[in-house]
C-alpha cells in the first residue's frame, strides 16, 4: 500500500537494489534492521491528539516513521527541510530516552524485556518526543522492533560500528562538494601558518610538526603552535605536558595560551626536574616587561562537569513535554482528548522555579564571565593568558573540556573574523576539533557510559546564543545556524562529531584505508551544509543584520600596526605600576606550584584587584555604543542571560505564538530591503540604461504565505488553526497572600439593596 | 562623579517621605530624607544637620507632594502647558460607537444616565439591549451592586456577539433572585441567536465569589439564570495584586489577566457566544478583562488613538477608581485601597507587544509614558474615580489631557514595524515560558541595569525607510527629468552606486 518513497536525498546516495526495500529511501549503506507496521504515531493538535498509521522501521542509520497516508506527509510545505532526516526520523546518536507505557505506567526501557510495551515513547537529544503506538501491531513485530531500537539506541556499540563508517564505505565514489574551500580546518601546517599570520602571531609564535604522525603525544593535533624560544625537543619531555600551547594572539600582541599539567609526582627529585623544566618554559612566556603572564587554573574554583551535567539534565526536562499517557486510544484515526497539554501547563506555573534550579542559565552566566575576566586581561591589562588544565583529557578531567569552552568564547569577544559563518566554523575546528574536545564520550555516541555524557560543546553554543541574542548586529549567523549546527552533533554521517581526537580520525582512517585498497575513507564533514540543506534553507543561517567590516586601506593598515609595534617596545606603560609587578612574582611561584599539582591559594580568582578591573572594563564597556568589529561583551545581569527559546521551545506547540514572535519584525526588514534594493535598480537602470541585475532576493521568509509563527523555521508540528493555548489546571497555589485573596475589594453597602 | 546628578522626580509620584536618623544620629548618610516613589524609585538624601534645613524640606515638600491632606489641588490644577492638540476631544463616546455600528436593531444608546442618577460611577453615555426599557434598567440596577448593570462595552462587526460589564449581582447569603435581572440577561443573550446559551465570566476565583454572598453580592447560578454558562477566572482581588507587585519578579498575575481575556476574546469570536464579565464591583478586574479582550479582537485599539479611546472608555469613563488605587496628592501611602491594576494592564499589553512586534502603532515609550503620568499629577486624564466627579471639578476645562502631549508628538511614540491590519484577532501566548519581565520599566532606575541600547532591528528598519523615502524621491525626479531629456551621470556623493554598501542584503 505504501507509495513509492521519494527519491534519493543524496545526490551521491545508490538507492538498494534489493526488490524487498525498494520501497524504502536510504543514504548509501543503509541497512534496514527491523519494522513494524499499523504503528500508530500520535500527534498533538489543537485540541487533542491524533493518530496517523504507518510503519516504524529502524536502520543502522536512523528510526523512521513512514506514514500510510503519504499525501498527509508530503503535502507540508517547509521549505526549511533537512535533506537528510525527515520529519519522522530520529538518527540512532539523537534518542536520548527511551520509555514504554504499560498499563498507563511510563517506564524507562532498557536491556532485555519481558513484557513489550503498548506504547513507545522516544526522547531526543534535539528535544524532539516521538509517541508511538503499538497496540494495533502484530504481537512479534511489536517485540522485534522494540528490543531492535532498545539494542541499537541504548547498549554500548564499538566505534567502527557507528553508521559513518558504513557510509562512508558505501559512497566512496561520492564527488562531495570541498567542504574546504572556506572553512580553516586546522589539519595542515599551512593552517597554523595561515592563522598566525592573521593574528599578527608569527612574530612570536611558530608553528612545530613534532607530533606529525601522533608519535610524541595522541592528544595533541599533528601541528600546533609554541612560543618561538621553545625548543622541539622540549615537546617530548613530559609527552606534551609542560608546554604552552597557543590559541590566538590579541590585537596588542597578547596571547592566549594553554597548558596540560604535569602529572602528579611524589619523588622530590622528580619534582626538582620538573619545577626547573618548568621554570625554563615559563621564561618563554613571562618576560617582563614585556611578556607577562597570568594563569587561569580551570580545574579548581570553575564549574565541574558533573554541575553542567546536573544542570542540563534538569534544565531540557522543562522542554521535553510529554503527551498524557493515561489516554485510551479507542477510535482509530481520530481521537480527542482535552488533558494534552496538562503537562506543559503544570510546569508552567513553576516554570521560574524550575529554570532557577536547573541553574542551568547560572552556568551560563559563569561561563560568560569567566570569559570576560581574560578577555579584560587581554585586552586591558596586556597579560598572555594561560589555560591551565589538563588539556589532554584523562578520566573525569573537566579542565580539558573547559579549556576549549573558554577559549573560544574569549575568541568569539576578541576577534570579529570568529563571528562570521566560516570563522566560527574555523574556531571550532580549530579549538575543539583539533583541540581535541571527546565529542565521542561528551555526547556518549558509543553509549559506553551516561557519566561522561556532558553538553559541553552545547553550553558553548548557548553561550554564544547569549551574545548573538544581545548584539544581532555583530555576528554573519544566525540563531538559526546555531541550532542547526546543535542538531548536528547527532547525524553519523559526518566525522565532525564523532570522534575524541585527530588522532583517533587518524587512526580509523588509516587502518580503513589498508583494507579498502589504500583509498582512503570520505568522510563528510559537518560544514559542507549543503548535504543538509538546500540553498535556499541555508540563507536562514545568514543574518540580514550583519554588515562586513569596511575594508581598510593599505596605508592605514600599516600605520596602526607601526602604531602597536611602538608600543610594544616602550618599558612599562603607565597602567602597570611597581606593586603589580610584585604581585607578578609572586605568581611565578603560584603557577609552578600549580602545575605541580599543589594548588595551594585561590589567591588570584578572589583577588579584589582583579574584581575592581573587571568590574571598570564590563562597565565602561557597556556604557558606550558598541563595535560590532570590534571588542564585544555580553551583558551577564539576571535578566539578560535568557532561554534559548529557539532551540528549546521548538517543538512545543503550546509555545508558539502564531504571527508573532521576532520573526515578524525580521520579515519586515526583510521586505524593506527588497524594496529598497528594487529601488536602488530602478534607479540603475535609469542611469545606465541598462537591465538591472536580477538578485534573487526571494526570500523564505516571504514566500511562505501569510503568517509565521515565532517558532520559524522549526513549526513542524504547526497549530493549523487560529485559536488560542489556554491554560487547563488552576493557579489556586496562592499561600501566603491566602488572607488577602479572602478579602473584599470593597464591601458591598448593604443598605443600597 | 564630576557630572551633576538630575533628579526629575513630579512631585505627583512620591508616595512617602520619611525623616532618617534624629539629631543624636552620627555617620555621613544617617541624617536625611528618605523618598518612596510610586514608579519603584527609592531616594534618599543625606542631609547636614546645622539649621533646620531638614524640617523645612520635609515640610515644603510633604505639602507640596500631598495637596489632598491640606485642602489644596494637584499641580495639574495649575498646570498652564499649551499643546497644538486637545486631547479631550480624542474619545467622544457617540463616535467610539458609532464605529462599532451601534445603535442598531439590538442596542440602543441611552441617556438614562446623563445626570449620574441610574449610577454615580458609570459614564453619562450607555449601550443597552433595545428590547430594554429605561423602567427596566432601574430594576436591575437594584439588583447590581453599585448599580452597575450590564452595559455594552464592545461589538463584533460580523457575527455581531457582544463583551457586556457589569458588577456582581446582589444575590447574598438567602439566594436572593430578580426577574428582572434574569430576564435582562436573558434579552442580551437574544441580540446574537447564533448560541444557545450566554458566557458569564466572572473574574473571581470561585471561592471568593462564594464568600461574596456573606456581604450581600454573589454570583448567577444557572437555576436562577437558565440559558447561561458561568465561568470563574480565578483573577485575585486588588489586595493580592498589591502584595504581588512588592515583589517584582512575580509575574504570575499578568499571566492570569491574559488567560481571562483570551477566554473572552476566543469566545466572542470563535465561540461566536456573547459575554458578560465582571468580578465585584466590576471596576478593577473587569476593567482588566474587557480592555484586553477589545485590544485583542478589535485591530483599531491598537494604534494610538485607538488605544487612547480604549482607556478613555473602559477605564476613565467606566470608574475605575484611579484616585483611590493611585492616590493621587494623598499622604496615606498605607491605604488598602491603593492598587497596580492599571500597571498590570499595561504589563499585559506591553506582554502583547513584545510577542507581537508589528501589530501595535505605538511603541514602548508609549506605555511607559502614560505610566509615568498615571502618577505625576501634571495631565488631568487620570484624576479622580469616575466621570461624575471629573464633570463636577470640571477636569476638562481646567486641566491638560496626557493625550495633548502624546498626539501632538506622535512620531516619538510610534513604532516602526507597525503593519495595520484589519479584522485580525491576536491571541498573545500566556505561558510563563513567554511572559517577560518588563526590564524597562521595573528596573529602569536601577544603576546596574543599562538603559537599553535602540533595538538593532528596529535601527536598521529606520535607516531603510529613509533609504526608501530618499529613492522614492529620486526616481520621481528622474521620470521628471525623463519625460524631457536624458539624466546626466550623477556625480553628487549621494549617488545610488555609492550608497549601495549601507544596503547588504545577502540574498
Amino acid at each position: 500500500q505504501l507509495a513509492p518513497r521519494q527519491p534519493s536525498l543524496f545526490a551521491c546516495s545508490v538507492s538498494p537494489k534489493d526488490s524487498q526495500e525498494d520501497l524504502f529511501w536510504s543514504p548509501s549503506g543503509e541497512q534496514l534492521l527491523c519494522e513494524a507496521s499499523t504503528v500508530l504515531k500520535c500527534v498533538q493538535e489543537d485540541s487533542g491528539q491524533r493518530g496517523i498509521y504507518g510503519k516504524l522501521v529502524c536502520t543502522d542509520f536512523k528510526i523512521a516513521f513512514l506514514g500510510d497516508d503519504e499525501a498527509a506527509l508530503n503535502s507540508d510545505e517547509t521549505q526549511f527541510k533537512n535533506k537528510v532526516i525527515g520529519e519522522n526520523d530520529i538518527t540512532l546518536p539523537c534518542v536520548d530516552q527511551i520509555y514504554g507505557v504499560f498499563d498507563e505506567k511510563k517506564k524507562a526501557l532498557c536491556g532485555q524485556l519481558k513484557k513489550y510495551p503498548e506504547k513507545l515513547i522516544i526522547h531526543c537529544k534535539d528535544l524532539r518526543v516521538f509517541h508511538f503506538c503499538l497496540r494495533y501491531t502484530k504481537e512479534e513485530e511489536v517485540k522485534r522492533i522494540v528490543s531492535g531500537i532498545i539494542h541499537h539506541t541504548q547498549t554500548p556499540k564499538l566505534l567502527k560500528r557507528l553508521f559513518l563508517f558504513s557510509y562512508a564505505t558505501a559512497a566512496q565514489n561520492s564527488t562531495a562538494t570541498d567542504p574546504k574551500s572556506h572553512t580553516v580546518m586546522f589539519d595542515t601546517l599551512k593552517d597554523w601558518c595561515w592563522e598566525l599570520e592573521r593574528t599578527r602571531g608569527h612574530t612570536k609564535y611558530k608553528v612545530v610538526s613534532v607530533n606529525e604522525g601522533y608519535t610524541v603525544c595522541e592528544r595533541l593535533p599533528a601541528y600546533f603552535v609554541v612560543p618561538n624560544p621553545l625548543s622541539e625537543e622540549d615537546v617530548p619531555r613530559f609527552q606534551g605536558h609542560g608546554i604552552p600551547i597557543w590559541c590566538w594572539s590579541c590585537h596588542n600582541g597578547c596571547a592566549l595560551l594553554k597548558m596540560s599539567a604535569l602529572p602528579k609526582e611524589q619523588d622530590d627529585g622528580v619534582l626538582q626536574i620538573q619545577k626547573s623544566f618548568l621554570d625554563g618554559i615559563y621564561r618563554t612566556i613571562h618576560r617582563p616587561p614585556y611578556e607577562i603572564v597570568k594563569t587561569e587554573d580551570l580545574s579548581s574554583n570553575f564549574l565541574s562537569l558533573q554541575e553542567i551535567q546536573t544542570a542540563y539534565s534538569k534544565f531540557k526536562q522543562l522542554f521535553l513535554i510529554v503527551m498524557s499517557v493515561e489516554n485510551n486510544l479507542m477510535s482509530f484515526l481520530f481521537l480527542l482528548l482535552s488533558d494534552n497539554s496538562t503537562e506543559f501547563w503544570d510546569t508552567d506555573i513553576k516554570w521560574f522555579s524550575l529554570l532557577e534550579s536547573s541553574s542551568w542559565l547560572d552556568i551560563i552566566r559563569r561561563c560568560l564571565k569567566k570569559a570576560i575576566e581574560v578577555t579584560e586581561c587581554l585586552e586591558a591589562q596586556h597579560m598572555n593568558i594561560l589555560l591551565l588544565g589538563n588539556i589532554f583529557k584523562s578520566q573525569k578531567e573537566t579542565a580539558s573540556d573547559l579549556c576549549c569552552l573558554l577559549s573560544s568564547l574569549v575568541q568569539v569577544m576578541l576577534d570579529p573574523h570568529y563571528r562570521t559563518r566560516v570563522g566560527f566554523q574555523s574556531l571550532i575546528q580549530k579549538e575543539w576539533i583539533m583541540g581535541g574536545h571527546c565529542f565521542l564520550d561528551r555526547c556518549n555516541h558509543l553509549r559506553q557510559s551516561d557519566k561522561e555524557e556532558v553538553p559541553v560543546f552545547l553550553l558553548f553554543l548557548d553561550c554564544v546564543w547569549q551574545l548573538v541574542h544581545q548584539h544581532p548586529p555583530a555576528f554573519e549567523f544566525t540563531e538559526t545556524y546555531l541550532t542547526v549546527l546543535s542538531d548536528s552533533l547527532y547525524i553519523p554521517i559526518f566525522s565532525t562529531f564523532f570522534f575524541n581526537s585527530p588522532h583517533q580520525k587518524y587512526m580509523n582512517m588509516g587502518r580503513e584505508s589498508q583494507d579498502a585498497q589504500n583509498q582512503s575513507l570520505n568522510l563528510l564533514t559537518v560544514w559542507d551544509w549543503s548535504v543538509q540543506f538546500a540553498p535556499k534553507a541555508q540563507m536562514l543561517f545568514t543574518n540580514p543584520l550583519y554588515v562586513e567590516k569596511p575594508k581598510l586601506d593599505k596605508g592605514q593598515q600599516k600605520g596602526t600596526h607601526c602604531k602597536h609595534q611602538r608600543q610594544l617596545s616602550l618599558p612599562l606603560t603607565q597602567s602597570k605600576s611597581s606593586p603589580k609587578r610584585g604581585f607578578f612574582r609572586e605568581e611565578t611561584d603560584h603557577l609552578i606550584k600549580n602545575l605541580l599539582g599543589k594548588r595551594i591559594s585561590k589567591l588570584i580568582n578572589s583577588s579584589d584587584e582583579l574584581q575592581d578591573n573587571f568590574r571598570e572594563f564590563y562597565d565602561s564597556w557597556h556604557s558606550k555604543p558598541p563595535d560590532y568589529h570590534g571588542l564585544l561583551l555580553p551583558h551577564i545581569e539576571g535578566p539578560e542571560i535568557r532561554v534559548w527559546a529557539q532551540r528549546y521551545l521548538r517543538w512545543i506547540p503550546e509555545a508558539q505564538i502564531l504571527g508573532g514572535g521576532q520573526v515578524a519584525t525580521m520579515n519586515k526588514l526583510l521586505e524593506m530591503m527588497e524594496e529598497v534594493q528594487s529601488l536602488q535598480e530602478k534607479i540603475d537602470e535609469r542611469y545606465h540604461s541598462q537591465q538591472g541585475l536580477q538578485t534573487e532576493a526571494a526570500s523564505m521568509l516571504r514566500s511562505s504565505s501569510a503568517r509565521l509563527s515565532s517558532l520559524f523555521p522549526f513549526a513542524l508540528l504547526q497549530r493549523h488553526s487560529s485559536k488560542p493555548v489556554l491554560p487547563i489546571s488552576g493557579w489556586k497555589a496562592l499561600g501566603d497572600e491566602e488572607d488577602l485573596a479572602k478579602q473584599e475589594d470593597e464591601f458591598v453597602d448593604l443598605g443600597d439593596v | 562623579m564630576d557630572s551633576t546628578l538630575i533628579l526629575d522626580v513630579p512631585l505627583g509620584v512620591i508616595s512617602r517621605i520619611e525623616k532618617m536618623g534624629g539629631a543624636t544620629s552620627r555617620g555621613e548618610n544617617a541624617y536625611g530624607l528618605e523618598i518612596t516613589c510610586k514608579d519603584m524609585r527609592n531616594l534618599r538624601f543625606a542631609l547636614k544637620q546645622e539649621g533646620h534645613s531638614r524640617r523645612d524640606m520635609f515640610e515644603t515638600l510633604t505639602k507640596l507632594a500631598f495637596p489632598l491632606n491640606n485642602n489644596q489641588k494637584v499641580f495639574a490644577f495649575a498646570n498652564e502647558e499649551k499643546f497644538n492638540v486637545d486631547g479631550w476631544t480624542v474619545y467622544d463616546p457617540v463616535e467610539e460607537y458609532r464605529r462599532q455600528g451601534l445603535p442598531n436593531h439590538h442596542w440602543r444608546i441611552t441617556f438614562i444616565n446623563k445626570n449620574y442618577e441610574l449610577c454615580d460611577t458609570y459614564p453619562a453615555l450607555l449601550v443597552v439591549p433595545y428590547q430594554a426599557s429605561d423602567d427596566d434598567l432601574r430594576r436591575v440596577a437594584a439588583f447590581r451592586s453599585r448599580n452597575r448593570i450590564p452595559v455594552l462595552s464592545w461589538i463584533h462587526p460580523e457575527n455581531k456577539t457582544v463583551i457586556v460589564r457589569c458588577s456582581q449581582p446582589l444575590v447574598g447569603m438567602s439566594g436572593k433572585r430578580n426577574k428582572d435581572d434574569e430576564k435582562y440577561l436573558d434579552v442580551i443573550r437574544e441580540t446574537n441567536r447564533q448560541v444557545s446559551k450566554l458566557t458569564i465570566y466572572d473574574a473571581r476565583p470561585s471561592v471568593n465569589a462564594v464568600a461574596n454572598k456573606a456581604t450581600g453580592g454573589g454570583y448567577e447560578s444557572d437555576d436562577a439564570y437558565h440559558n447561561t454558562e458561568l465561568f470563574f477566572l480565578d483573577i485575585h482581588n486588588i489586595h493580592v495584586m498589591r502584595e504581588s507587585l512588592k515583589k517584582v519578579k512575580d509575574i504570575v498575575y499578568p499571566n492570569l489577566v491574559l488567560t481571562g481575556a483570551i477566554q473572552v476574546a476566543d469566545r466572542v469570536s470563535s465561540g461566536k457566544s456573547s459575554v458578560v464579565v465582571h468580578c465585584s464591583d466590576g471596576w478593577d478586574r473587569t476593567a482588566q478583562l474587557t480592555s484586553l479582550a477589545m485590544l485583542m479582537l478589535d485591530s483599531y485599539y491598537r494604534s494610538i488613538e485607538g488605544f487612547e479611546i480604549l482607556v478613555q472608555k473602559e477605564w476613565i469613563s467606566f470608574g475605575h477608581k484611579f484616585a483611590s488605587r493611585i492616590g493621587h496628592g494623598d499622604k496615606n501611602h498605607a491605604d488598602a485601597d491603593r492598587s497596580p491594576i492599571f500597571l498590570q494592564f499595561i504589563d499585559c499589553v506591553w506582554q502583547m507587544s513584545k510577542q507581537f512586534p508589528t501589530a501595535f502603532e505605538f511603541n514602548e515609550r508609549f506605555l511607559i509614558t502614560i505610566l509615568d503620568h498615571l502618577y505625576s499629577c501634571r495631565f488631568g486624564t487620570f484624576l479622580y474615580n469616575c466621570e461624575s466627579t471629573r464633570i463636577k471639578e470640571d477636569v476638562p476645562e481646567k486641566t491638560v489631557s496626557l493625550w495633548s502631549l502624546i498626539n501632538s508628538n506622535k512620531e516619538k511614540f510610534k513604532n516602526p514595524f507597525y503593519t495595520k491590519e484589519i479584522n485580525r484577532v491576536l491571541y498573545p501566548v500566556a505561558s510563563m515560558r513567554h511572559l517577560e519581565l518588563w526590564v524597562n520599566y521595573y528596573i529602569r532606575w536601577n544603576p546596574r541595569i543599562k538603559q537599553q541600547q535602540p533595538n538593532p532591528v528596529e535601527q536598521r528598519y529606520v535607516e531603510l525607510l529613509a533609504l526608501r523615502d530618499e529613492y522614492l524621491r529620486r526616481l520621481e525626479e528622474l521620470q521628471l527629468a525623463n519625460s524631457t531629456r536624458l539624466p546626466e551621470p550623477p556625480t553628487s556623493p549621494s549617488s545610488p552606486s555609492q550608497m549601495m554598501p549601507h544596503v547588504q542584503t545577502h540574498f
